[in-house]
């Protein structure tokens, strides 16, 4: 099934991996079709819950921001491994994540907390 | 080399900056006068919308415009362009992989690549002071609708004009910035030598650590907005111009229906964890220095990493202090304020950590101790001056005015520039294998120290009597309001001057130390314990001759029973009798 | 000493070095990206009623976009699972197929999606003018309906009636000629005008049009504009709700007086606070699908001596710039519903 690896000895420290990591991959093949399929029927979900009103926009927006996130999480789960990735990733995804949250939150909290009036910008 | 690279680079462009304020305080102290000698020369260099002649037709007035270009250049020029470059990049570059026992930074192409866009970023904003109209002069933080209307209209280039250059180079310095991010955290993490644990490292190897961080998650809305801003004016975009905007007594050509205050938020997400980035490195390496002259461990090393975590995490939660003044709410505001008064704690923990790791040391005023130890209460002074600032009520006063100058120039330059003069007379032997001279670096800083704050403290004085930060005359068009405080112009100005002089010895010392100082006499000149000290100096290419084992803390001096004051990293236990730092029941030094 | 980790996985974290950095890397990407979204927040909340239009993206291309960029991260992880497989072959085919879904994407933006952008033509018209051009705005109808009101009359331009002063006549007449248009006297003794078209019979482009009514001594008078069926027809119900599928341009031509517009533009990023964040965040977006493609290029033409060299080393490569492209499928699986359909 794998091909045979170039010699290497004990002390190079970028030897390649084992033999044993090729069988990993190929029993997640299957996995990532079904995704991608998985992935192309959602697209055209979102397209088509386009077409229904879920009786105010924000809940049209809150309806679509749901499935993309379904779909990016399949895409950052299954593709991007991230599904048992290290621990040390996950936590840089962490902190970047509380601070891109910390953004918008804060952004939108000076938005509808102004002295007087609105933000309104057009006449 | 890429250190080298950078810190030269920096160097230069700290100088060029300096430079710039020299100019400006002339202005301050005697508005209207030419400046003396150098005028027509500067008028022939800079163009006719920085300086003008006076009514004798004398050239070499500073303008208005040639004034805030001046301010704005002068600002960035400092924070983008000399002390990130000089404190984060080359100091980290050059003593991060040392310290922690690494061939070189993980990705060597990258931190080239790192190297040339920042120097692309150097050339366009140097150019931009030659272009029809003058560099950017909208403030070095580049408000619009000011800064997309600026260097618009007849006398200017479509696209080269100073405004947009300033754009074009402060993308191409934010990608550089990231790029030499993601090196510098890569490498602490993944290149650490054997033994090398989180808490064994070194205290600036933390604070390289923090920066980095606060580097790559708190620049990238930068380059968003620095882009956007772009697109308002080359493309004639509304991201962050208002509708019904008059320009010149007519409307603006823009479509309008965009938010100025969201400029304001995108560059101030930067703004904010930026100046941490300004004075984390400069911390780290006076926390070196202290350790290294006092001959003994720092207080309170859990603390102070402790501290910089914190530090690091909630500098990305406070930045609409500085926004006091666009109209927001109590409950935003209360937000902001208390985020702000809690980041001062762990700045006050580093401070107070430092000042007292000095407590019952055998202190040596060597050069870089000098520098090291006026670093504190300058800090001090520059940190507690802050604190008014934090709240919404006092900042309605102060805003805008020269107290907040004076201010964060108190952290910068005798606080971060200090720390920086003292890194240079530290690792210098350690780059070059020579010693610059103690006596030149004696005369270095005594005037330096007296001017700094002949400069800075008045500035205090002035921001509490409603001295406005940008009067480019040094406030002699309101001089009926500000009438005490005024003759400080002077003082402040000379005293600038004659900082100036006191940099001469050290030019003359790096200079002259590089090929005719004192050789030094082995590998480790301040019998230090840190791990770039086993490197050889200067180190070649992969750093080490041997692979480093790193077998104890980072300030193990005057261990008791230790045949010497100090037992470097990677010397191996002894016996088992003594096997890391000092035996039980032994309290340290 | 070689840099260590390159190939291998340092033990107390688990990772090797590039994979690191590459996440790195992505996480400033987020920041990044999240910048540009919190703008469009920002700006969407601060739009005025009416102002943020719907249904301008032509919705069936922007679905088959989708399905290719989503496709391609399939096969670039394919990709990598041949490497892994140590199945050269199979390596080249899936990547190849990443290329072309790469190049696929691009190539439908910036042929079938923007350029047709650039020749549409809209205007603001002034709040107090609404009820003057209220057949093609159809605002009172709206109100009533409770929806948000039309201030845009949007087309293609058919002409552009001006003004010239005689004594600019020559620079008029050579801007005519170095653009390939032609004005003929309007047909209103009572309001003499010229009306400018193109050398087919239709309007100038916008950008065009632009720089004519820019000419010193050349003042617009009025745009006359072949209506899309939104203004062609804005009481019916019909178009009371955004389309996504695009309809076909009507007949009518309106004319809209340049003084009763607030502003106008093609549909450029100049043109409103929606557009300026659509173009800039699609196409930040698509530099980084032209970078992914350019780094798979490479990695197509010139991989296999490194694979024969070091196969992992070969394979970690690909897997770290196909987290890259992951990411930017990422990205436009956000894009697409957000400017597309909401």
């Amino acid at each position: 099934m794998s091909e045979h690896h170039p010699a290497v000895t004990a002390e190079t420290p970028n030897a390649p991996h084992d033999h044993d990591h090729a069988h990993d991959v190929s029993k997640h093949v299957k996995g990532y079709l079904i995704v991608g399929a998985l992935l192309l029927v959602f697209t055209f979900i979102t397209v088509a819950l386009a077409y229904v009103d879920f009786g105010s926009h924000t809940a049209n927006v809150v309806v679509a921001m749901i499935v993309a996130t379904f779909k990016a999480g399949l895409v950052a789960a299954i593709f991007m491994h991230l599904k048992g990735e290290k621990r040390l990733i996950w936590q840089f995804l962490f902190f970047t994540v509380f601070f891109a949250i910390g953004l918008f939150f804060l952004t939108w909290l000076h938005w509808i907390d102004p002295i007087f009036g609105t933000h309104h910008t057009h006449h | 080399m890429i250190g080298i690279q950078y810190g030269i680079t920096g160097l230069l462009f700290l100088f060029f900056g300096f430079l710039l304020m020299l100019i400006m305080r002339w202005q301050l102290a005697n508005p209207g006068d030419p400046v003396p000698v150098i005028g027509g020369m500067l008028q022939a260099v800079f163009g006719d919308s920085a300086f003008s002649a006076n009514a004798d037709g004398v050239k070499g007035v500073l303008t208005a415009t040639g004034y805030n270009a001046f301010g704005a250049m002068h600002g960035t020029i400092m924070v983008f362009f000399g002390i990130v470059p000089v404190a984060f990049a080359a100091f980290g570059n050059f003593v991060v992989p040392l310290q922690i026992g690494a061939p070189d930074m993980t990705f060597p192409k990258i931190n080239m690549a790192s190297f040339w866009v920042f120097f692309i970023s150097c050339v366009i904003m140097l150019a931009s002071f030659f272009v029809p109209g003058g560099a950017a002069k909208s403030g070095w933080t580049s408000y619009s609708p000011l800064a997309g209307v600026a260097d618009m209209g007849p006398g200017f280039h479509p696209f080269f004009n100073g405004q947009t250059l300033w754009l074009v180079g402060m993308v191409f310095n934010i990608t550089a910035s990231l790029l030499g991010a993601v090196n510098f955290i890569a490498t602490i993490i993944q290149l650490r030598a054997p033994g090398m644990t989180w808490m064994r490292l070194p205290f600036f190897v933390w604070t390289q650590f923090v920066t980095a961080w606060l580097l790559l998650l708190a620049f990238p809305p930068l380059e968003a907005a620095g882009v956007m801003q772009l697109m308002d004016r080359a493309f004639g975009t509304s991201f962050f111009m208002p509708t019904g905007l008059i320009v010149n007594g007519q409307l603006a050509a823009w479509s309008g229906g965009g938010s100025p205050i969201l400029w304001q938020h995108l560059f101030w997400f930067l703004a904010h964890p930026e100046v941490y980035v300004l004075i984390l490195p400069g911390a780290g390496m006076v926390a070196e220095i202290i350790a290294n002259n006092t001959r003994k461990p720092l207080y309170g090393y859990k603390a102070l990493v402790g501290a910089i975590l914190v530090l690091g995490f909630l500098s990305f939660i406070v930045w609409a202090h500085h926004m006091y003044m666009t109209g927001m709410g109590a409950k935003v505001a209360g937000f902001f304020q208390t985020t702000t008064i809690i980041i001062s704690i762990p700045s006050v923990i580093i401070i107070t950590a430092l000042m007292l790791s000095l407590w019952g040391g055998s202190i040596r005023f060597t050069p870089p101790m000098l520098f090291a130890t006026a670093w504190l209460p300058m800090f001090g002074i520059g940190g507690l001056t802050g604190i008014p600032l934090a709240f919404n009520a006092v900042d309605l006063y102060l805003h805008d005015t020269y107290y907040v100058i004076g201010h964060f120039h108190y952290v910068v330059a005798p606080g971060t520039i200090f720390a920086i003069f003292a890194g240079v007379y530290y690792w210098f032997p350690k780059a070059t294998g020579r010693m610059m001279s103690p006596f030149l670096g004696h005369l270095h800083f005594w005037p330096s120290l007296i001017m700094l704050n002949g400069i800075f403290f008045p500035m205090f004085l002035q921001g509490m009597a409603g001295v406005h930060r940008r009067w480019y005359d040094g406030g002699a068009t309101y001089e009926q309001i500000i009438k005490p405080v005024i003759h400080w112009n002077e003082f402040m100005s000379v005293s600038a001057f004659l900082l100036a002089i006191a940099q001469i010895p050290f030019i003359i010392n790096f200079c002259w130390s590089i090929f005719k100082g004192k050789k030094v006499v082995n590998d480790n000149p301040w019998d230090a314990t840190t791990v770039e000290w086993v490197a050889p100096s200067p180190p070649g290419h992969g750093n080490f001759e041997k692979p480093i084992t790193v077998y104890r803390g980072p300030y193990e001096y005057s261990v008791p029973g230790a045949n010497k004051d100090y037992t470097p990293q990677t010397e191996p236990p002894i016996s088992e009798k003594f096997p890391t730092t000092a035996p039980a029941g032994v309290p340290a030094h | 000493m070689q840099i260590p980790y390159e190939t291998t996985a340092r033990p107390d974290t688990g990772l090797y070095n590039a994979k690191l950095g590459i996440w790195l890397f992505l996480a400033s990407e987020v920041m990044l990206f999240g910048g540009l979204f919190s703008a469009y927040v920002f700006l969407r909340l601060g739009a005025d009623d009416g102002y943020w239009p719907m249904g301008l993206l032509n919705v069936p291309i922007g679905t088959m976009n989708t399905a290719i960029l989503i496709a391609s991260s399939v096969t670039v992880v394919l990709a990598w699972a041949a490497l892994k497989m140590r199945q050269w072959a199979k390596y080249k085919f899936y990547m190849l197929i990443t290329i072309i879904c790469g190049i696929i994407f691009l190539a439908v933006k910036l042929t079938l999606e923007w350029p047709e952008k650039f020749v549409h033509f809209g205007a603001f018209i002034k709040k107090d003018k609404w009820a003057e051009y209220e057949a093609y705005l159809g605002n009172e109808h709206r109100t009533k309906l409770g929806l948000s009101p039309r201030p845009e009359i949007s087309g293609h331009l058919h002409a552009v009636e001006v003004a010239v002063a005689p004594e600019k006549k020559g620079d008029f007449d050579s801007f005519l000629i170095k653009h390939h248009l032609v004005a003929e006297a309007g047909t209103d003794p009572a309001h003499p005008v010229l009306v400018v078209k193109d050398d087919h019979g239709h309007g100038p482009r916008p950008s065009i049009a632009e720089k004519l009514v820019r000419i010193p001594g050349v003042k617009a008078v009025a745009y006359e504009v072949e209506l899309d069926a939104v203004n062609a027809d804005p009481t019916s119900p019909d178009n009371d709700r955004p389309h996504f599928i695009p309809r076909k341009r009507s007949d009518k031509v309106a004319t809209i007086k340049a003084e009763d517009i607030s502003s106008w533009s093609a549909f450029a990023p100049k043109h409103s606070s929606y557009f300026a964040v659509y173009f800039t965040i699609t196409g930040l977006h698509g530099l980084h699908v032209l970078g992914g493609v350019i780094i798979f290029i490479y990695f197509y033409l010139f991989g296999e001596k490194l694979y024969r060299k070091n196969p992992e080393h070969m394979a970690n490569r690909v897997e770290v710039s196909g987290l890259f492209w992951h990411f930017v499928d990422l990205v436009w699986i956000f894009v697409f519903p957000i400017f597309y359909l909401l």
